[in-house]
């Protein structure tokens, strides 16, 4: 039997590979912050926003209260919302797929569909993507809580080069124009100049509150003087 | 104990974020602004996870081999390489960076 992928499933894969192989360092990270192994597993299972599960158990290794790592997660996956009304609008899933759609609605899933062709490609995209994560990522959340840090640092091996070509590749293919040129170029150096001074998660919401005035902005100007209204 | 409460309440929040974009009218997702500002959005959310994932580490600013792998990447976009061989440029980038001394 043949299976033959289409261009976004290949990319859904390509982004699970990339983006499950770091649960290794959750999993481990999580065991190392004092969770049981079905602990790290539980927020891989049930939270599934990386970021989100990292900033839990980091605020917690460092000795901070539940509350405040419960906190931190929850403003970390605030992203995820503006990625479900995104999902939402590019998918409409009716019923219960709704509710399967919005577990793996992640950065990962998002970001598959957008770069897809066309409305039947970005569903498709959407899935992939969002299930070879959710498979990997949790896969290798319990390799990485079991054998910890024996498997040495993912760094090492080039990973976190792998997630940046992995999302550049991503917004390569919207970035055809001005507009969407200036918003990623503001995005990236807001992102950069905020990330000192606020807690980690926090840039990326500034600099999509920063693109959502930019888009406006273009649009308002595209539409004419003003004349058309929101 | 505590701790499994916790993050039980941790992820009932996080799904329950997931879901709420699922749960607006179909009416009000039928106005052309919410596509373009949705797009846009996420071209800025991508920018963002670029920048964080190349210059960001915690609350630093850090140019480590990341940036090669950013550099790298964007040569293999440019010459029109499939997307697969972009993720593998930027992970080989970044692990022959560090084997040459980068940090």
């Amino acid at each position: 039997m043949t299976v033959v992928l289409t261009p976004a499933q290949r990319r859904g894969l390509s982004v699970g590979v990339a983006t499950g192989l770091y649960g290794i360092s959750f999993g481990a990270l999580a065991v190392a912050a004092g969770l049981s192994v079905a602990q790290a597993s539980a927020l891989s299972l049930l939270m599934f926003t990386g970021g989100s599960q990292f900033a839990f158990v980091g605020v917690v290794a460092g000795g901070g209260s539940l509350g405040s790592a419960t906190a931190a997660a929850s403003l970390l996956g605030v992203r995820n919302a503006i990625y479900g009304v995104t999902a939402n609008a590019m998918l409409r899933p009716r019923g219960w797929r709704r509710f399967a759609a919005a577990q793996v609605t992640i950065d990962e899933s998002i970001a598959t569909a957008s770069a897809a062709e066309d409305a039947d490609e970005e569903r498709r995209g959407f899935w992939a993507g969002g299930l070879a994560v959710f498979v990997l990522w949790n896969l290798f959340t319990v390799v990485g809580a079991l054998v910890g840090d024996a498997l040495g640092d993912p760094a090492a091996w080039g990973l976190d080069g792998a997630a940046v070509a992995a999302f550049l590749g991503l917004l390569w293919p919207r970035l055809r124009g001005r507009d969407p040129v200036a918003v990623a170029v503001v995005a990236a150096v807001v992102t950069v100049a905020v990330a000192p001074v606020v807690p980690p998660g926090i840039p990326i919401i500034i600099a999509a509150a920063v693109a959502l005035v930019m888009t406006a902005a273009q649009h308002r100007r595209r539409a004419g003087s003003g004349a058309v209204r929101p | 104990m505590n701790l499994w409460l916790w993050i039980l309440a941790a992820c009932a929040i996080a799904y329950v974020t997931k879901l709420v974009g699922y749960l607006l009218p179909a009416s009000w997702l039928e106005n052309p602004w919410v596509s373009t500002l949705s797009h846009g959005v996420t071209v800025g959310l991508l920018a963002s996870l670029v920048a964080v994932n190349t210059f960001v580490s915690g609350t630093s600013i850090v140019l480590d081999a990341r940036v090669v792998a950013l550099g790298a990447a964007a040569v293999a976009l440019l010459v029109r390489a499939p997307y697969l061989v972009v993720v593998v440029v930027g992970a080989a980038a970044a692990a022959l960076a560090r084997l040459a001394g980068m940090a």
